[in-house]
């Protein structure tokens, strides 16, 4: 049955600002969802705390809202016990870069099969904008007035951490973001996508206006994704020119199959046999 | 004679202190003796001093006890430490060449070349281990076949070599032990027919509970004295369909345990202090979103590191507070192996049932001694997994509410993919469907909700244990691992005319309040025994019922209560 984007409809009423970053990457997640032909319950968001945090409640899936920074191992968990799941993390700067760094490392580096969006509004959008991990250097708050002191340039430690797909969307850039989400679910494996998201409210510096002058297109140059000295090289581009689009692709063992949770039917649908323990007490005596 | 034999095997961390009494124990298991073993080692790999206890008993024994009958010493310094337990007829086995022991003439010893047996019978001088339990055994004139027995399922797994040069080297060992046996050495052991019983840490029967529970997730940090269920856990999982992860920490741990259990599966984590610090927030989300979660929370010497191969109770009260905010919970604290085993198949039940946290308070004494217990009748598990949606129910359900108001607070489960039901979980406050809420109203509703589950949960959670004596003026009051020392000091009591009821919880929460006050209500003098320093179950009793302890126990050093200290302690303190 084909899948109509009716189907994604608001699952409750915005909280977020007029003219916010984060309804393009709504837009282009549910256009992604279709254009993979998904249904909502074929699907499972899940998300931590922050503007991006809240996206899942305006659409329709099945939803895991969790805590700051801690989407990554909800997800790892909840994919882990069904694999058949699709599941999509939604995280931002702050969450997943600041509070959820560690298991920002530690699943590019496991490789299991999901895919993660982080909105990159480079700002602390719900707690009224104090810097982030990727504020650009000298950008000030009041909880920094000296100006944020170094930018992270976390695409830089995705493939540093052999992250098997890298990619940066912009927020308004709605179809080729939608492509980027659709590449990233259909990769087998850990699919990092950064969207550069305006924030209307706090940051001041890096508007539509900003990025638009600035982002370009590697699906138009003639830049080879999958050479991973150039993407590392690709990752740090960062000032008048920005680069969208797959910066770092390759194919390597997902974690679900290493762990050998593939060779079996979903952990989830597997029965429960108290009788079956009884052949390890003879061990024991 | 009842039997009642202390043998204390003591080196240095990796000298195979553990190998010699776990051969030991198991030997005297196979020969229908009852025992108690114990581990007290160091932060170390190598070096150090460590020990084990084997304690070996014709009736049912549950806790360590001091004075030592056999010594084996595979260094000097446990000469040292331990020689003044010995028992008067008490004997050292050592070896002179290699530790630089000199026969004393007013101690009963053995010495015996255990590397060179070893390397003459065997050719490798690891098979020393084996040649020092099989002269004890040889000392006692225990049967030789026994260990041979024993030797074979223990070493089976390495190849017929292994085992063929395990029983030469036990065999010259053994021989050179009933030789050589000291003039002045009484004690005699025979062999019984086996019990059929199992020795198994309390920890390792957990983790057996925990695979007839059916859990289906488990991820993790190491840390003592939880990391053997972990391990346990891995090297057995797979054939039950049980994952276990080694997550990045233990707040990645926690939150995928959440994540797994969300979706569908029964999902575990085990940890110490320092590592469930981390998890608290995830118990609270698991609060929040009403996801089933089993935390086993091994306690050890606090606070931060403290000593980490150490025991304590200190968690008590940290535990039933964990997380911001109030939600319910569930806290067991098994008393043994046993317990250990059928806490673990209630607490997957409570979980889902309730749909909410779980916790399994042990501690290092508890999960690294070897108790003895019954094979677990597996047809008496049962797998509760409470209200969950049928798949054809879940197929239908397009306007499934996952937290639907209910009388109970219960609200039936879904989980993701499972049908059309579409899940959504939240940590923000939300309403029916799972979606963000602001209105305090909305609010109340959804937190009575939730707080109605404790109703149903309450009911679930037994009061104490209680052994009455006639004519009692004083009850022993514990929880968890102090039950086995607690016991065995009613009963010393007693032979001293003295007489008390022991009084031991193994659930601690929801409080079964009632069931507590009808039991320490009474004109007896309740005094609580507590491996802490503050008295956090008598803390709890007084706050949940109003009784005041009218003495206490408390020891933290580190190490586990015997009933001696505690005799001693109600001597000292005046009550006896």
């Amino acid at each position: 049955m084909k899948v109509d984007i009716k189907e994604y409809a608001p699952g409750s009423e915005s909280a977020w600002c007029p003219g916010c970053g984060n309804f393009g990457i709504l837009r282009s997640v549910n256009k992604a969802l279709v254009g993979l032909g998904l249904h909502p319950h074929q699907v499972l968001l899940v998300s931590g705390i922050g503007q991006s945090g809240k996206m899942p409640h305006y659409t329709t899936a099945n939803v895991f809202n969790g805590l700051h920074g801690r989407p990554m191992p909800a997800a790892i968990g909840a994919k882990m016990a069904n694999r058949e799941l699709n599941v999509l993390v939604i995280s931002g700067d702050g969450d997943g870069y600041g509070e959820g760094g560690n298991h920002f490392m530690h699943a590019m580096n496991r490789n299991p099969d999901l895919t993660y969006l982080v909105h990159n509004n480079q700002v602390y959008g719900l707690t009224k904008g104090q810097v982030s991990p990727t504020t650009d250097a000298g950008v000030t708050s009041k909880l920094n007035p000296e100006g944020a002191f170094h930018a992270l340039r976390p695409l830089a430690v995705a493939v540093a951490c052999d992250c098997s797909f890298v990619a940066r969307g912009f927020a308004g850039e709605i179809d080729h973001l939608a492509q980027l989400i659709e590449q990233g679910v259909r990769h087998k494996g850990f699919a990092l996508i950064e969207v550069l998201q305006p924030c209307v409210s706090f940051n001041k510096k890096n508007t539509y206006e900003w990025y638009q002058d600035r982002v370009y297109k590697l699906g138009e140059t003639k830049y080879d994704p999958t050479d991973s000295a150039a993407a590392f090289q690709k990752a740090l581009e960062w000032g008048d020119r920005i680069p969208i689009g797959v910066i770092y692709k390759h194919e390597r063992e997902i974690f679900e199959d290493y762990v050998g949770v593939s060779q079996q039917t979903p952990l989830v649908r597997q029965s429960i046999d108290p009788l079956a323990v009884e052949k390890l007490f003879e061990a024991f005596t | 004679m009842v039997v009642d034999l202390n043998i204390l095997i003591g080196g240095e961390a990796g000298q195979g202190v553990q190998s010699i009494g776990s051969v030991v124990a198991r030997t005297m298991l196979r020969g229908g003796y009852e025992i108690f073993a114990d581990q007290d080692f160091e932060s170390r790999i190598r070096g150090g001093h460590s020990f084990t206890r084997v304690r070996v008993s014709g009736h049912p024994v549950a806790s360590a006890i001091d004075p030592i009958d056999i010594l084996v010493a595979l260094n000097a310094e446990t000469v040292e430490i331990h020689r003044k337990d010995l028992q008067p007829g008490g004997v050292i086995i050592y070896d002179g060449a290699k530790t630089g022991l000199k026969p004393q003439n007013s101690i009963i010893a053995l010495d015996i070349p255990l590397e060179t047996i070893a390397a003459d019978t065997s050719g490798n001088v690891l098979m020393s281990n084996t040649v020092a339990a099989a002269a004890t055994l040889g000392l006692l004139g225990y049967s030789f076949d026994v260990l041979a027995d024993v030797l074979r399922q223990e070493y089976g797994r390495h190849g017929v070599k292994m085992v063929d040069d395990n029983i030469k080297a036990g065999q010259a060992g053994y021989d050179f032990g009933t030789v050589n046996r000291p003039a002045g050495f009484q004690l005699r052991l025979k062999e019984g027919k086996p019990s059929g019983k199992m020795l198994v840490t309390g920890h390792e029967a957990l983790a057996l509970g925990v695979l007839a529970a059916g859990c289906k997730f488990v991820a993790g940090y190491p840390m003592t004295p939880t990391t053997p269920i972990l391990e346990f856990l891995a090297s057995r999982g797979r054939e039950f369909g049980l994952h276990v992860i080694q997550a990045e920490d233990e707040i990645s741990a926690a939150n995928m345990v959440v994540g797994a259990a969300y979706a569908g599966v029964r999902a575990m984590t085990g940890t110490s202090g320092g590592g469930f610090c981390l998890m608290v927030e995830a118990l609270s989300l698991a609060g929040m979103t009403e996801t089933p979660m089993v935390v086993v929370l091994g306690q050890r010497s606090g606070p931060s590191t403290g000593l980490p191969t150490r025991t304590e109770q200190g968690d008590l009260l940290f535990a039933l507070h964990a997380g911001q905010g109030e939600f319910p919970r569930a806290i067991l604290a098994p008393v043994d192996a046993e317990g250990a085993f059928w806490a673990a198949v209630k607490a997957f039940n409570l979980a889902e049932k309730y749909q909410t946290p779980v916790l399994i308070m042990t501690d290092h004494d508890l999960g690294n001694s070897s108790y003895l217990m019954t094979k677990p009748d597996l047809s008496k598990v049962v797998i509760d997994r409470g209200d969950i949606l049928s798949d054809e129910e879940a197929e239908k359900a397009e306007d499934y509410r996952r937290y639907a108001f209910t009388k109970a607070g219960i609200s039936p489960r879904a989980f993701p993919g499972q049908g059309k039901a579409l899940v959504v979980a939240d940590s923000d406050e939300h309403n029916e469907r799972g979606h963000i809420v602001e209105a305090g109203e909305e609010r109340v509703k959804m937190m009575d909700k939730r707080m109605r589950k404790n109703t149903g949960l309450a009911k679930e959670i037994e009061g104490p244990t209680i052994r009455r004596r006639e004519n009692a003026k004083l009850n022993l009051i514990g929880w968890g691992s102090t039950a086995g020392a607690i016991a065995e000091a009613g009963g010393i009591l007693e032979t001293m005319g003295v007489n008390a009821s022991v009084v031991q919880f193994n659930e601690l929460w929801p409080f079964p309040a009632e069931a507590v006050t009808k039991v320490l209500g009474g004109a007896n003098k309740n005094i609580v025994i507590e491996n802490n320093y503050t008295g956090q179950l008598e803390k709890l009793i007084r706050s949940e019922t109003g009784i005041a302890a009218d003495a206490r126990i408390h020891k933290y050093d580190g190490r586990a209560f015997t009933a001696e200290y505690i005799v001693n302690a109600l001597k000292e303190e005046g009550l006896l």
